[in-house]
């Protein structure tokens, strides 16, 4: 199948008005949330059904041709890059919620549902817990894709502990159900593998999820320290006090002045550290508890703990660590949201490290942070205006993960390897852990088409099982190197 | 080619170059579940993680241990106790390793509120099959760099290479318990309560039933400071079933636990509002139900017609997917046939990591 070929029978599958192919059009699909990454792929389609997607795929394998799946595209990682000369297949007209069924806490939905419309659909007595910020619009297809996580997953997990079922389009062309309804299939968890598979193993047209009742009660504060070290201590506190918080967010000096000027909650601009913390469950506990974490936040050295009064305020407090990546637009004409994680005890001794890491560089990082799991989001602040000032800031963000992975942590918390992280993988796991990754990938996709160049560090390519070693053309021109 | 029908390595590297010799690998923790999967092919070589012994570490405050495999489950457990915390997977315990709990994904009533296996594994160090030691995941509760190949191995039986070490995610222990008991013999109300607790955000820590010679028991535990007394709210919920809330509850939860193991046991993946059904297949079989998850074990005990009793109830089952664990010698599939798409990828997956076939090759789902 030459290309003009591939392009007639994309056209058939999804007709005129979803096949996009002129530069202006796909100009909108240049980037995700990552703008700094751009690339305009060969051509769009957004097919309208799951067997639309099925067959764009396998119109695909057969013309060779690499392709990439994308939700709302607000992903932080650029793991919905297009490729250069592939297929990018757009998932937004995938938005119906299929069936709900509270007695078994289950729904299934189409891939381009928002994470926050599954909420809605089992509103008011279930709710579905992972919560990225970007929950308006982003996807749940994408939310698989990066297995995303939120501000409440210390308590409640991640996207991964709410996929029950996924029917799957292989590169290959091939459908699977992976999972279904029901818990625990006979056989590999193949749901575990390819939730946060970033796209590189298939693309899931419908998706299976549980939901879980609405807790009875929520409780949530505020409290202000003079240091990051002393609200990190409260965490501590709190956290080995068997208390396992609903959210526990934290804020720092930089953090809480910016987002004051944007959200006006009256915190008090020049203390060190602000930190959210909300309880959540079964009234007469969320009350026990409540008293324990405002007192261990006073003996911790907060003398200005606020309690929200009614929903409206706790709506207030939200908004205000929501606030803190667009707000960082006022105080800093350009800034990198890293995503990295470390262990929780050692957070005080890292925040640190990062400071000198800012004095060194003469470069602003605000942190905010998902306290309760160590993910922090140092906000690298800068001024593209200014001569190599973007590049230093790339690599003080690169610093920043090392600093992570000393401390025995991770590269990414929530937002995803995608194109982004590539060049830190290999600081991470060593040559055998990154060929199991490989044994993985070449399993689902041998040809490489699905989100090629995504999450490994160099390209790699699979051979045949049992593998009688022959040449590839790319290994051959020196583009890839094989395992 | 090393001959021994069985080696003990004393360390991961031990391991890894003792299976990098091997032409076919069994691998053993302390045998509890060794009946569990299909037949190894004669000549399989046993691994035994015996010696991979060591608690590596424990963060209390990071609520993160790391451990070999061939740590007892209770030994661990002892000594997180120590600090208020545990690894909580609760399965019935006849001494069995951290290793096989990993390879089996085995569970107890602990999982309706903490996940299983594969909620809790962190972190994952596995040997391959040509002495690669691999490892996915870290040391910390939050991490989406590369894939999860913790899943991936928990549940694989051993068939995709041997689980050295894990890191895995702690909690606190409760504070307190308290269980609410509900009683009746009729499968429909004691379904009706199921739904009704599990609509309700009741944060309960267990939620099983238990069905023997017909008469149903709800079980619902809490834990906290407050247990007590949301016991006693819970039970408002119920209407239609004879209903106490017991405060020392322990021996009840070793019961249920124990009644998840038998001479023959048959899993079955089904939803909460199948109990009816599963209660029905089950015929004479003791049920333990996980009852809001719909995951249940037929437990059968001994007699001379035990196999066709266990055959008639997975015909009574079908088409939900069963699998027979204790007992499984009795049958001559204890593994459902998987849909032929599944199997395919299934293979695939299994060929990429093994292609040599070392691991228990023909004891898996659908042959692999």
């Amino acid at each position: 199948m030459d290309g003009h070929e591939l392009v007639e029978r994309l056209r058939r599958v999804v007709g005129d008005r979803w096949l996009l192919l002129d530069a202006h059009d796909l100009r909108t699909y240049e980037s995700d949330g990552l703008l700094q990454y751009q690339q305009v792929p060969r051509l769009a389609v957004l097919p309208g059904t799951g067997d639309e997607v099925r067959e764009c795929v396998a119109a695909c394998a057969q013309a060779g041709v690499p392709w990439v799946a994308r939700g709302a595209g607000s992903g932080l990682s650029g793991g919905a890059l297009p490729v250069k000369d592939g297929v990018l297949i757009v998932l937004s007209r995938l938005n119906r919620i299929l069936e709900v069924d509270l007695d078994n806490g289950r729904v299934c939905v189409e891939p381009g549902v928002t994470n926050a419309a599954v909420s809605t659909a089992v509103a008011p007595d279930f709710f579905y817990p992972p919560d990225p910020s970007s929950q308006i619009v982003c996807t749940i297809g994408g939310n698989v894709a990066e297995n995303s996580g939120g501000a409440h997953c210390f308590k409640y997990g991640f996207t991964t502990n709410y996929v029950t079922g996924l029917e799957v389009v292989l590169p290959d062309g091939a459908v699977v159900t992976i999972g279904g309804k029901e818990l625990d299939p006979p056989g590999y968890d193949l749901l575990g593998a390819f939730v946060g598979s970033e796209g590189t193993l298939g693309v899931a047209t419908k998706i299976w999820l549980r939901v879980v009742p609405v807790p009875e009660a929520t409780r949530t504060l505020v409290a202000f320290f003079d240091s990051t070290r002393q609200a990190g201590e409260a965490v501590s506190a709190i956290v080995q006090a068997g208390i396992v918080p609903g959210a526990i967010e934290m804020m720092d000096a930089t953090t809480i002045r910016a987002t004051e000027e944007m959200a006006h909650a009256g915190y008090p601009v020049g203390r060190g550290a602000a930190l959210l913390v909300e309880l959540d469950g079964a009234e007469a506990e969320c009350d026990a508890q409540f008293a324990q974490v405002t007192d261990i936040c006073a003996a911790e050295g907060s003398d200005d703990v606020r309690v929200s009064r009614d929903e409206a305020e706790r709506a207030l407090f939200w908004k205000t660590r929501k606030a803190a990546f667009p707000a960082m637009g006022r105080i800093s004409p350009n800034y990198f949201v890293q995503d990295g994680v470390v262990p929780r005890t050692t957070l005080p001794d890292v925040l640190v490290r990062i400071d000198e890491l800012a004095a060194e560089y003469g470069l602003t990082v605000a942190n905010v942070f998902h306290a309760g799991d160590g993910n922090l989001h140092p906000l690298v602040c800068f001024d593209a205006a200014v001569e190599g000032q973007a590049a230093r800031a790339e690599e003080l963000a690169g610093r920043i993960l090392d600093v992570c992975l000393e401390a025995g942590g991770s590269i990414t918390g929530e937002h995803g390897v995608g194109v982004d992280k590539r060049k830190h993988m290999a600081k991470m796991f060593g040559e055998d852990d990154l060929a199991a990754f490989q044994r993985l990938r070449c399993a689902f996709d041998p040809e490489g088409r699905a989100n090629p160049g995504k999450v490994m560090p160099t390209p790699r390519l699979c051979g045949e099982v049992p593998g009688v070693y022959r040449q590839h053309p790319l290994e051959a021109a020196g583009l890839a190197e094989r395992f | 080619m090393t001959t021994a029908a069985a080696v003990r390595p004393a360390s991961i590297e031990e391991a890894a170059a003792a299976i990098a010799d091997l032409a076919v690998v069994r691998p053993a923790g302390a045998g509890s579940r060794a009946e569990w999967g299909g037949s190894d092919p004669a000549g399989a070589v046993t691994v035994h993680t015996g010696g991979l012994d060591r608690i590596v570490a424990h963060n209390p405050g990071d609520f993160t241990a790391i451990v070999q495999a061939g740590v007892p489950l209770a030994d661990l457990q002892r000594h997180l106790a120590r600090e208020g915390q545990w690894l909580a997977l609760d399965p019935p315990d006849r001494g069995g390793t951290v290793g096989g709990l990993v390879a089996t994904a085995d569970s107890g009533p602990a999982r309706h509120r903490y996940g299983g296996v594969r909620d809790l594994v962190i972190g994952i160090t596995a040997v391959l099959g040509d002495g690669a030691v691999a490892r996915s995941g870290g040391t910390v509760i939050k991490n989406v760099a590369g894939y999860d190949l913790g899943k991936l191995f928990a549940g694989s039986y051993g068939t995709l290479g041997l689980v050295a070490q894990v890191a895995v995610r702690l909690h606190p222990l409760p504070a307190g318990t308290a269980t609410v008991v509900a009683t009746t013999d009729d499968p429909a109300a004691l379904t009706a309560a199921v739904l009704a607790m599990s609509r309700h955000p009741l944060e309960a820590l267990s939620l099983d039933v238990l069905w023997r010679a017909g008469e149903g028991r709800l079980l619902v535990r809490f834990g906290g400071v407050t247990a007590a007394a949301r016991a006693e709210a819970a039970t408002r919920l119920l209407t239609g079933v004879d209903v106490t809330v017991v405060r020392d509850d322990e021996s009840i939860w070793a019961a249920q636990r124990a009644a998840q193991r038998g001479a023959a046991v048959v899993k079955v993946s089904a939803l909460p509002t199948d109990l009816p059904a599963v209660l029905a297949a089950a015929g004479p079989a003791t049920v333990v139900s996980r009852a809001a998850l719909g995951v249940s074990w037929l437990s059968f005990p001994a007699g001379d017609d035990l196999a066709t009793r266990v055959a008639a109830a997975r015909t009574a089952l079908a088409p939900r997917p069963t699998v027979v664990l204790d007992g499984a010698r009795l049958v001559e599939q204890p593994w459902p046939a998987p849909d032929p798409g599944m199997l395919a990828l299934m293979r695939r997956v299994k060929e990429r990591f093994d292609p040599t076939a070392t691991f228990r090759p023909g004891a898996y789902v659908g042959g692999i």
